[in-house]
């Protein structure tokens, strides 16, 4: 083993720094959760009152931010996979033009992106005051994360020889499709989701526009909670959040592992 | 094994190629491949060969004119999925979400060929490969050459009509090239199989061509058996292309051809030739005051089996080779035999 010099430990002792410098916070904010009084600081104790007073008054809109999340999923993957393969495959000036395009949404202030929705669908009946009009502000704003990363994929991999090489031994496009470019492109397609489900459940801008009293998501209420109710309370909520979104995050990314090594290492 | 296969014929006819840009990657071309040969399209990078084999694999489509005919049928509208030829690819084209033996499958799987008997063909594939030992192996842990079995196995077996290889071995290390080289050989050989060989390496194509297509910017240069093209190369690009080729200028006289470095006796030359080529194992080493041509060593290289010598010959420049076991200074004099019946002239040139 190499001796570790001192630049080694100075390198650690920065690191660790700004690590607590941003982590601690987030404990912070977890702790006051659940502290009887955050002015008295922990000796007044702990509770899950808050947690419970969070759970009474916003337990829809955590539950709608999941179904959002999905749907939002559900959307980026049948509309931005085949997009993905399209763009991938087509060389042209315009799929590259169409590619830019894409990354628009994220480019604009959510702010913005909210106004032209409403704007444009505010009188389309029930639209407006529905769910789905948060999903379709959702989906702007993700799908280019889920074209991205899967045009990377299949740039790594010259998915049109593989293609090719399916069509020699008699597979028709349907069975091309789905035996080999999406297999294929899993690695890309789990990378996608991932982005899609985290930057849909944390999606603030754009939702304080789109939502209604009635269609609340997980950060809207947040912001609502710190807004008119107690500091614990809000901490309570963002507990909650954490409780949802890190096992979520940790699936995902333990499910991807070994496919995108497997796509790595891959190339000839 | 129980390979057996009515070989195919192949016929193109006046396949050409122009690309959505606008550029000519193949001239109208006429191939007619019989059935059971191994043809080799030899050319340097952008001579239309690859596009040749992607015309007749069905993965592009003739200018309008064209057909390709399998057999007599006309199938240039139909897809590669129907046509029924096995691809080989120099990327290999395997599939990484499947293991070895997933990927010889695949084909018969596609087919709707029930497991028990997949299996079966799929281990013949493997033996025949001699790859039983990777058979659960995932893509990424093979090497070069394993992949390229692999793929010749996966395109075998689904007994394909004929065999379509493009630069199979390009992308292999110059031993593994030659190993492998001489296994394609016997194989094609002890299938039977209608083979096309795509490859830019004039020593693959005379070891695995029945016959030749050289091509260049799109056209065909010359058709023939390798011992055709080798010693009856019907133009200068092919005389370059293929070996090494001397070429000394001078003048038709009487029986000789004469150069500023000396005359060789030439019975068969055609009048007015001006030019004469000849191969440097057509050259041998002659005693001081013998052989036809006098010039100075300019460099010599030992290939250990033999020396390859740049010789001056007043002005032009002569390579031979020799086997004398003697090392050749640069300035060293010498004088060379060239042997007549090796002498050559071109059609295109005077």
């Amino acid at each position: 083993m190499t001796r570790r010099g001192p630049a080694f430990w100075c390198l650690l002792g920065f690191t660790l720094c700004v690590c607590a410098f941003l982590i601690v916070p987030v404990g912070m904010s977890m702790l006051a959760g659940v502290t009887v009084n955050y002015q008295a600081g922990i000796e007044s104790g702990f509770t899950l009152r808050w947690v419970g007073q969070v759970w009474d008054g916003y337990s829809d809109t955590i539950f709608r931010s999941i179904g959002i999340a999905l749907a939002c999923l559900a959307c980026t993957l049948v509309l931005g996979v085949p997009a993905a393969y399209v763009l991938a495959r087509k060389q042209s000036g315009l799929a590259r033009a169409i590619e830019e395009l894409l990354v628009m949404p994220v480019a604009i202030p959510g702010l913005a992106t909210a106004l032209a929705l409403i704007v444009t669908y505010n009188t389309l009946g029930n639209f407006r005051t529905s769910w789905t009009f948060i999903l379709v502000g959702h989906v702007l704003f993700t799908l280019p994360f889920m074209v991205r990363s899967v045009i990377a994929v299949m740039g790594a991999i010259d998915m049109k020889t593989l293609e090719e090489g399916a069509a020699s031994l008699g597979a028709g496009f349907a069975q091309r499709f789905f035996g080999v470019v999406l297999p294929n492109c899993r690695s890309g397609i789990l990378a996608g989701s991932l982005m899609v489900v985290t930057l849909s459940m944390g999606e603030f801008n754009m939702t304080w526009l789109l939502h209604t009293p009635l269609t609340k998501t997980l950060p809207v209420g947040l912001a609502d909670a710190y807004a008119s109710l107690r500091l614990e309370v809000g901490s309570a909520y963002t507990l909650v959040f954490f409780v949802m979104i890190v096992p979520l995050l940790i699936g995902i990314q333990v499910f991807a592992r070994p496919v995108e090594l497997g796509a790595r290492t891959a190339r000839p | 094994m129980s390979m057996v296969m009515t070989p195919l014929a192949i016929r193109l006819e006046s396949c050409g190629k122009t690309f959505a840009d606008a550029t000519r990657a193949l001239d109208p071309l006429d191939l007619e491949v019989r059935a059971g040969e191994t043809v080799v399209l030899l050319g340097p990078s952008g001579c239309g060969k690859t596009t040749t084999l992607r015309i007749i694999a069905g993965l592009e489509e003739p200018d309008p004119g064209g057909r390709v005919l399998f057999d007599g049928e006309d199938v240039t509208l139909q897809p590669i999925e129907k046509r029924n030829v096995g691809l080989v690819f120099q990327s290999y084209a395997l599939f990484p979400n499947m293991d070895v033996r997933g990927n010889i499958a695949y084909g018969l799987r596609i087919r709707g060929i029930g497991n028990a008997e997949r299996e079966t063909r799929v281990d013949e594939m493997l033996a025949m490969m001699r790859i039983e030992a990777l058979a659960e192996r995932r893509i990424d842990q093979l090497s070069g050459g394993q992949r390229q079995r692999v793929a010749l196995a996966r395109a075998l077996a689904v007994r394909p009509r004929a065999l379509l290889l493009d630069e199979p071995l390009t992308a292999l290390d110059a031993k593994l090239r030659d190993m492998l080289r001489v296994e394609i050989d016997a194989l094609l050989r002890g299938l039977g199989i209608t083979s096309i060989y795509v490859t830019h390496d004039q020593a693959e194509a005379m070891a695995l061509g029945d016959r030749i297509v050289v091509m260049d910017h799109g056209k065909v240069a010359q058709i023939g058996t390798p011992r055709e093209i080798y010693h009856a190369p019907a133009s200068r690009f092919v005389a370059d292309f293929i070996g090494t080729m001397n070429r000394l200028d001078g003048a038709v006289d009487g029986g000789r051809f004469v150069t500023a470095a000396g005359a060789i006796p030439w019975a068969a030359a055609p009048a007015g030739a001006l030019c004469v080529l000849f191969r440097p194992e057509s050259v041998r080493l002659a005693d001081t005051g013998a052989g036809q041509l006098a010039g100075s060593v300019s460099a010599a290289f030992f290939l250990g089996d033999r020396t390859r010598l740049f010789v001056d010959c007043a002005g032009q420049q002569v390579i031979a080779e020799t086997s004398v076991r003697r090392e050749f200074a640069p300035g060293t004099q010498v004088r060379l035999a060239i042997d007549s019946d090796a002498l050559l002239t071109l059609r295109d040139e005077p």
